[in-house]
């Protein structure tokens, strides 16, 4: 059977797989729209906010991130991680006992202010829709690498399945695809996983293959690792990073952001109990674990075994590096998957001093004294664990596995996405603003059809994607971190702090951290609008515009509480509601409003 | 209902402290052992790197798992012992 028959066998059956849960579990009524009728099991739900959470990016990106950066990059590691922490502690159990069933809704209620209502739903949107369209896209460029279509049809393909499971399912035949869709993903992240890393250490567990000896060299790898790399020029794989305040910003900035952001939360709403919500923050953490602590295995696996593949005289032991790393390999004699990867101009090759081999080294290094004008070889750091089972000479099911992984993965968090996206359009926009007396089927109507709207918005966006499509980790997790998270925190956790003070406090914390972003991002990521080059000498204090929204969150707190104690307390009952959502008693009903 | 009152606050004082330690040990493990305290625990060798490195790439998220187990489990013996469970 050929490479494609198989990744159309396997894209194909997880479709099929799908398309079947979505007629299984079709939605019935608004409470099974947007929360899935309320009785999902917390491992189930554990579960599916893992294959929610984990996107194209954390499937297809983080890998390579990391493989290039290094120590420093693990700042993602551990802020996409932090956050459930913080949710499972400060956020979900509250969340899930006020028992409504979106996110602006409990900021409208608490701080009893349409207005706080439509900022939360603003923020919630633009978040939403930058997340979004990283997704569609990325199943675009899976679909056009495994599937020989342009990622167009792909994209639109891609778009057909998302559309039937979440217009006809809601929330609840979301869940259970991502059920399934996490299955698949995590299959396919980890079996080229144990592979490479049995390969490369002997070791199954890529987690300890990591700490373990390289078996060609008898070196820790990550030493091995460390040497080859330094050898051309770059820096030392586990080399600490100069400013730790940015690091430890960006950490944070990723940690409140993943709490605050909206399709994560919104999935808490779905189980029974409040002791559930603190449970399945557990397991989803298990079950992203699982990824997470494979991620900077296969990282440094594909970094290694990129290297050596350039340059073999560094495979095994090597008396001298200096020397072994001036000797790669000629352009003619790549291997296969090079080839391939160069169709898609992901893997790029230029022949700057006319020798016919591939220099392949740190672009900002300087190697004349070897003959070397320049690094020859540009590789996209996203095809890492697309080309990892070629790299490693895995079979060719592996490689359509890796190709339904990658989709399984954008498609369940798109979904998860857009859901939150049309929830806020029908149930705080519509029943909420402008039409209170909307009925229940009037409504599960106008779900439906802002969701069939926000696909094809996303889709269209997917395929032609504006600037700012590329900013994710500023904007999505910037807003989230700076607006959302602090302002649910505060409304359970303090009774004080009321409208003026949360309105107030939004807008500061948005304002200041999109403005930073802008100034060194460009207005609106309109390129050659930004005032100051973004480059670390530029920056205050050297604050990435990535690591700004901590402290956007820091000001949302210090200008509501400021604001909260210059003026009236919150009325009574809003107190008492502070004090019902702290304790469990309750919680069965309160979903039923 | 005074009687009501005081075990709510007594149980949302106990919620609060035990969030309070274990974002100690959160924080403790990712912005300390894995960032600020790396160069102070470098002489500790693990696998060909040292302590920090392992607790940013591997120990900070393992951490992360045990945290929240721990309070999901003491949470639900403090809601049985004010009897404000479900």
């Amino acid at each position: 059977m050929s490479q494609f028959a198989i990744n159309v066998l396997f894209v194909g059956a997880s479709f099929a797989l799908y398309i079947g849960i979505a007629i299984w579990a079709k939605a019935g009524s608004t409470k099974d729209f947007y929360v899935a009728g309320g009785g999902v099991h917390p491992v189930t739900n554990g579960m599916a906010i893992g294959a929610d959470w984990m996107s194209a990016a954390s499937f297809i990106s983080m890998a390579g991130l990391i493989a290039a950066g290094g120590y420093a990059n693990s700042t993602f590691l551990m802020g996409w991680t932090g956050g459930y922490v913080l949710l499972a502690m400060l956020l979900a159990p509250y969340l899930r006992k006020f028992g409504k069933f979106t996110v602006p809704e409990f900021i409208g209620d608490r701080f009893y202010s349409k207005t706080a209502r439509m900022v939360a739903v603003v923020c919630l949107i633009v978040a939403s829709v930058t997340y979004v369209i990283g997704q569609m896209a990325g199943a675009g460029v899976a679909f056009s690498r495994f599937l020989e279509v342009d990622a167009t049809t792909g994209l639109i393909i891609a778009a057909v399945v998302v559309f039937f499971y979440s217009v006809l399912g809601g929330m609840k035949g979301i869940t259970y695809t991502q059920v399934a869709q996490y299955i698949v993903l995590i299959i396919a992240y980890t079996i080229p996983a144990i592979f490479i890393s049995l390969e490369l250490t002997g070791n199954p567990l890529p987690a300890l293959g990591l700490f373990s000896d390289h078996s060609a060299s008898g070196e820790p790898l990550l030493a091995k690792l460390n040497e080859v790399v330094t050898a051309l020029g770059f820096n030392a794989y586990t080399a600490m990073v100069d400013n730790q305040l940015n690091m430890v910003l960006f950490t944070l900035s990723l940690m409140i952001g993943t709490a605050g952001l909206p399709h994560v939360i919104m999935r808490f709403f779905t189980v029974p109990k409040v002791a559930d919500a603190r449970w399945s923050a557990g397991w989803a953490l298990v079950f992203i674990g699982l990824l997470y602590l494979t991620a900077p295995a296969v990282a440094s696996m594909a970094r290694l075994n990129l290297m050596t593949t350039i340059y073999p005289d560094m495979a095994g032991q090597v008396e001298n590096y200096e020397e072994a790393a001036t000797n790669p390999i000629a352009y003619e004699n790549r291997p296969e998957w090079i080839r391939t990867w160069e169709e898609t101009g992901l893997i790029t090759f230029e022949d700057k001093n006319n020798d016919g081999n591939i220099q392949f080294f740190n672009p900002s290094a300087d190697f004349a004294e070897r003959g070397w004008q320049g690094n020859e070889l540009e590789v996209n750091n996203d095809i890492l664990v697309l080309a990892n089972p070629e790299i490693a000479n895995l079979p060719g099911w592996v490689i359509g596995l890796i190709a339904a992984g990658g989709l399984a993965a954008a498609l369940s968090t798109a979904a998860g996405l857009l859901l939150a996206i049309s929830s806020a359009i029908s149930h705080d926009l519509i029943k909420g603003a402008i039409n209170p007396g909307i009925s229940e089927k009037g409504e599960l109507l106008a779900a439906r059809i802002s969701m069939s709207v926000a696909i094809v918005v996303a889709t269209y966006l997917g395929a032609n994607p504006p600037g700012f499509a590329a900013q994710v980790v500023a904007l999505a997790f910037g807003i989230a971190a700076a607006s959302l998270f602090p302002v649910l925190m505060m409304g359970i956790f303090s009774k004080k702090v009321n409208n003026k003070g949360a309105i107030s406090g939004m807008l500061a914390g948005l304002i200041f951290t999109l403005v930073y972003i802008f100034v060194y991002k460009g207005w609106f990521f309109i390129p050659g609008t930004n005032n100051l080059p973004d480059t670390p000498d530029n920056w205050v204090l050297g604050i990435s515009p990535l690591s700004i929204g901590a402290v956007g969150a820091m000001i949302n707190f210090a200008v509501a509480f400021t604001v909260s104690k210059a003026s009236e307390a919150p009325p009574q009952e809003i107190q008492d509601l502070v004090e019902s959502v702290r304790y469990p008693k309750g919680a069965g009903g309160a979903i039923d409003h | 209902m005074a009687e009501d009152k005081s075990n709510a606050e007594a149980y949302w004082k106990a919620n609060v402290r035990l969030i309070t330690g274990c974002l100690i040990v959160w924080a403790l493990v990712s912005y300390g052992f894995a960032i600020l305290l790396r160069p102070l625990l470098s002489g500790i060798p693990v696998g060909g790197t040292d302590l920090g490195f392992w607790f940013a790439q591997q120990g900070s998220i393992l951490t992360f798992i045990g945290l929240i187990f721990f309070y999901a489990w003491k949470m639900n013996r403090l809601d049985k012992q004010f009897g404000l469970g479900e």
